[in-house]
């Protein structure tokens, strides 16, 4: 089976550049956890997907080889930072292929795209081998036509690895059956995730999907997760200050291009940082060092690491109270058009929105199709308990194959 | 004018973890490898590379804390300390901030100045190295050779409590002693495997608010210790009697000049923006753990120093002497269980004295067998060989090893205990001294001491001084003169 396998994540193949002119050319001596599993298991590696720059972006514009055209509309954006991943697997290149998150980087052009992609529990799969933007946050994920074909390559990246102190000592995931129903299940729908100004067409497909799912059998229950508006001014805290650590080490000292201004080494960092990096990974590189800095980091990212475990014990007093796995839309809008929100970082930070929080509290979350708007594609997404991934994956089967996913909501 | 200041000094010291390997990796964490051979993805920082904790080292860190009486704590944190260098290729060094390993122990060492004293130990945390810069190697180049990089270290900072460098020196050795004790670390301030950092401040004596203080570093051998740290107390002593104020500010030492400069600001970091590395989760240390790592402590040198002064009789002065390494403590204990059992003090003189000074001069290894040692002792006390003569066999056992008793005789040196033939050598000293015996005649027995040394000589050692001694002593009674 061929995978094609994101930038981000080291391979002994080929290139690995991160969608960055820092790492231009970059030919890693190792391969990642995950690949070498996959490669072990029979998969070919197909090639490197295009994405935003190390992982940061939404619509696989922040690349600085060029930006990627959604399959279905080249005005359009195929979402991100996994866009190339997802059009790839959206164009039928490819039946799966490895993506990365930080913040919902593989659900969201996953539902652009109109493809399933899963994040699984943080410590599933190790991170050894992917290059870091916001190591408490990241992790492999899969992009892939269908449920099984996803849930398959996840099944053989997850397990122990003890290359990465974060990767949970379990066997890897055991892949579920297709349930006839979803009896037993019950599904909560968190009000914050439906505000009243969401695109109406995105309500409607997001309506059908639950009314299937409580055909199927499933309890369907409202839900509060009062923290959630938290959750991307959280996030935009700890991911940069994780990416200005992260990205210290790309400085043209010992690999990369080295960009001039040899006077001394303090202007060769300058020089390469400045030239190397793109504005958004600048950007976010001086917002993390500054929520880092002495005097700033009480207000800004210990605040924000307070705000991550409310936000993560909101998930925990839902499942607490019987509740199995969460229902919400992927994406507030369907995929939206190049250049549109470029220039605009905090309306580019909003289509995270509904995926950001599975990162935070470190929860498994699938997109699954759920239909069309305006002849565009949208996801659905369900967020299980952690290392609960199989009931999640479960519950996403019956959901894929009782849907009408092409037709308009 | 020192008088009118008091000096207050507080250390940071690094010291290299004993292990095999690196603390985050597998890399052989040995020191002398050519240039960038010990090296892997996870210490080159290269990108998707992550640290996992090395095990010993972790052992390593908390029996040092234990040892210096810190408490452990079942949970701690790894955090980062960004910074940009060259030889460091993360751009951050992984060590601990909040919440570090073990905190509030002690170390008691014997001051110069006020007898046992106690250094409070105020933290102890884990971290790694980073690599080193090559000035000199090529012109107007700068060379990094990362071998070190990510070598396990320990931190441990005292508070502010030596009141004078050679005070903060004394300290020092007594932390080595413990550190080399436990085998946490070879403690060897020439490889860099035991680095210190000095706290520096001075205050008019009577004041209780501290001074402004300096950070001085750049101290590489324990020769330099005491004189880095006057240097530097006397130069903020010149600052502020001359009505200056002296600026916070990290001092280079420069053992060529014995001197200080400040260190250039751009070689300074001043926020490392410090945060939970989130590579690595808490590091959490069970009971069982800790307990484990305690019975891995051997009897540190405080301990056996008074058990010393106990069990054999010794002055504290000879015991902190026995005890000041672990190899020559258990040699000379040893020797004193070797066989029949040596006696306590002799062996003690004997170890304090031929032992160390061979030691000193070959490397610092003992190289006479402790029941060797024993044997010659007993050799010595049955009055087979006179002292002057042990040595020669001690000497001789140093250099091709041997059994005392036979090297001895193979030197021709066992003692003469034959009355018959002692008393010809006696006769013949007699007869070729006639003044002396006149003297001796009329009163003057402290001769006796002379003719005893004169037997001695004409036995070239080998007449049992005891026995010569008695057989003129009876020649005297029996003759009523020595004729």
């Amino acid at each position: 089976m061929p995978v094609a396998v994101k930038d981000n994540i080291c391979t002994l193949e080929y290139v690995t550049s991160c969608g960055s002119r820092i790492l231009e050319g970059y030919r890693s001596p190792y391969e990642a956890t995950a690949v070498n599993k996959l490669k072990a298991a029979g998969a070919l590696i197909a090639g490197k997907t295009n994405c935003d720059e190390f992982g940061m972006g939404s619509s696989t514009e922040h690349s600085a080889f060029g930006r990627t055209l959604h399959p279905f509309d080249k005005t359009r954006v195929p979402g991100g930072s996994s866009g190339g991943s997802a059009a790839l697997v959206a164009a039928g290149a490819v039946p799966a292929a490895l993506g990365s998150e930080t913040g919902g980087s593989v659900r969201q052009p996953a539902s652009l795209c109109g493809v399933v992609g899963i994040k699984p529990t943080y410590g599933r799969v190790s991170r050894y081998g992917l290059v870091a933007f916001g190591s408490s946050l990241d992790q492999i994920g899969v992009l892939g036509r269908s449920v099984h074909d996803a849930a398959r390559v996840l099944s053989v990246i997850s397990g122990r690895d003890p290359k990465d102190a974060t990767c949970e000592d379990r066997d890897s995931l055991r892949l579920p059956n297709v349930p006839e129903s979803l009896q037993g299940f019950v599904i909560g729908i968190p009000k914050e995730y439906f505000p009243p100004d969401l695109d109406p067409a995105v309500r409607r497909a997001c309506d059908r999907a639950i009314r299937l799912l409580r055909e199927l059998g499933a309890a369907v229950r409202d839900v509060a997760l009062p923290h959630t508006q938290y959750a991307v001014p959280t996030y935009y805290i700890i991911a940069p200050a994780e990416a200005s650590s992260n990205l210290a080490r790309y400085d043209g000292v010992r690999y990369g291009p080295r960009f001039d201004g040899s006077e001394d080494v303090r202007a060769l960092y300058r020089t390469t940082r400045g030239e190397g990096f793109g504005a958004e990974v600048r950007r976010r590189v001086l917002v993390g060092t500054y929520v880092l800095s002495s005097g700033y980091y009480d207000a800004y990212y210990r605040k924000a690491q307070q705000m991550r475990a409310l936000i993560a014990q909101d998930f925990r007093n839902v499942f607490d109270r019987g509740v199995d796995l969460l229902f919400t839309p992927t994406t507030p809008t369907p995929a939206f058009k190049a250049g549109e929100k470029i220039d605009d970082p905090v309306a580019m930070y909003l289509s995270d929105i509904f995926t950001v929080t599975a990162n935070l509290a470190g929860l498994p979350a699938i997109s699954v199709p759920i239909g069309r708007v305006k002849g565009l594609p949208i996801g659905g997404q369900l967020v299980g308990q952690a290392f609960l991934d199989d009931e999640m994956l479960e519950a996403a089967y019956a959901l894929e194959r009782a849907v009408p996913a092409g037709e308009e909501a | 004018m020192a008088n009118r200041w008091e000096t207050v000094i507080g250390l940071e010291t690094h010291v290299q973890l004993r292990t095999v390997s690196k603390m985050f990796c597998g890399c052989s964490a040995a020191f002398g490898a050519p240039p960038n051979t010990n090296v892997c993805p996870v210490c080159l920082g290269l990108p998707g590379a992550l640290p996992v904790p090395n095990e010993l080292a972790l052992k390593l860190a908390v029996r040092a804390a234990l040892g210096l009486g810190c408490t452990v704590h079942p949970r701690s944190l790894f955090a980062r300390k960004n910074y940009f260098y060259p030889d460091l290729p993360k751009g951050y060094q992984i060590s601990q901030f909040e919440q570090p390993l073990a905190t509030a122990g002690s170390l008691s060492y014997l001051s110069p100045d006020q007898g046992i004293a106690t250094a409070t130990i105020v933290r102890l945390h884990v971290e790694e190295d980073a690599g080193k810069s090559l000035h000199d190697r090529f012109p107007k180049q700068t060379a990094i050779d990362l071998n070190r990089c990510g070598v396990p270290l320990i931190e441990i900072v005292t508070g502010p409590d030596f009141r004078s460098p050679h005070e903060a020196r004394a300290y020092l050795l007594t932390l080595k002693q413990v550190l080399e004790y436990a085998a946490i670390s070879e403690c060897d301030m020439e490889k860099g495997s035991l680095r210190v950092d000095a706290n520096v401040s001075v205050r008019r004596a009577g004041e209780t608010a501290l001074g402004t203080k300096t950070e001085v570093k750049n101290i590489n051998s324990f020769a330099f210790v005491e004189k880095a740290l006057t240097v530097e107390r006397d130069r903020q002593i010149a600052v502020l009697e001359a009505g200056g104020t002296v600026a916070q500010q990290t001092m280079l030492y420069d053992s060529k000049t014995n001197s200080v400069r400040p260190q250039r600001s751009k070689e300074e970091s001043h926020d490392y923006r410090y945060f939970p590395d989130p590579d690595l989760p808490p590091l959490m240390l069970s009971e069982e753990f800790v307990a484990e790592q305690q019975t891995q402590l051997p009897e540190l040198p405080a301990k056996k120093r008074e058990r010393f002064v106990e069990k054999y009789g010794l002055s504290v002065t000879d015991a902190a002497v026995l005890t000041a390494e672990r190899a020559v403590a258990d040699y000379y204990e040893t020797v004193v269980h070797a066989g029949s059992g040596a006696d306590a003090k002799l062996a003690a003189n004997w170890v304090m004295t031929e032992v160390l000074a061979d030691a000193k001069d070959h490397g610092e290894r003992l190289r006479v067998q402790p029941g060797a040692l024993a044997g010659l002792i007993s050799l010595v006390r049955g009055g087979t060989l006179s002292h002057q003569a042990a040595k020669r066999v001690f000497s001789e056992m140093a250099e091709h090893g041997g059994e005392p008793r036979n090297v001895a005789e193979a030197l021709g040196l066992t003692q003469v205990a034959d009355t018959g033939v002692v008393a010809g050598w006696v006769s013949e000293v007699l007869g070729a001294h006639p003044t002396e015996v006149e003297r001796y005649r009329k009163g003057e027995t402290k001769l006796l001491q002379f003719f005893v040394g004169q037997v001695m000589k004409v036995s070239r050692g080998k007449a049992d001084p005891k026995l010569a001694q008695r057989v003129l002593e009876e020649r005297a009674r029996s003759l009523g003169d020595l004729k």
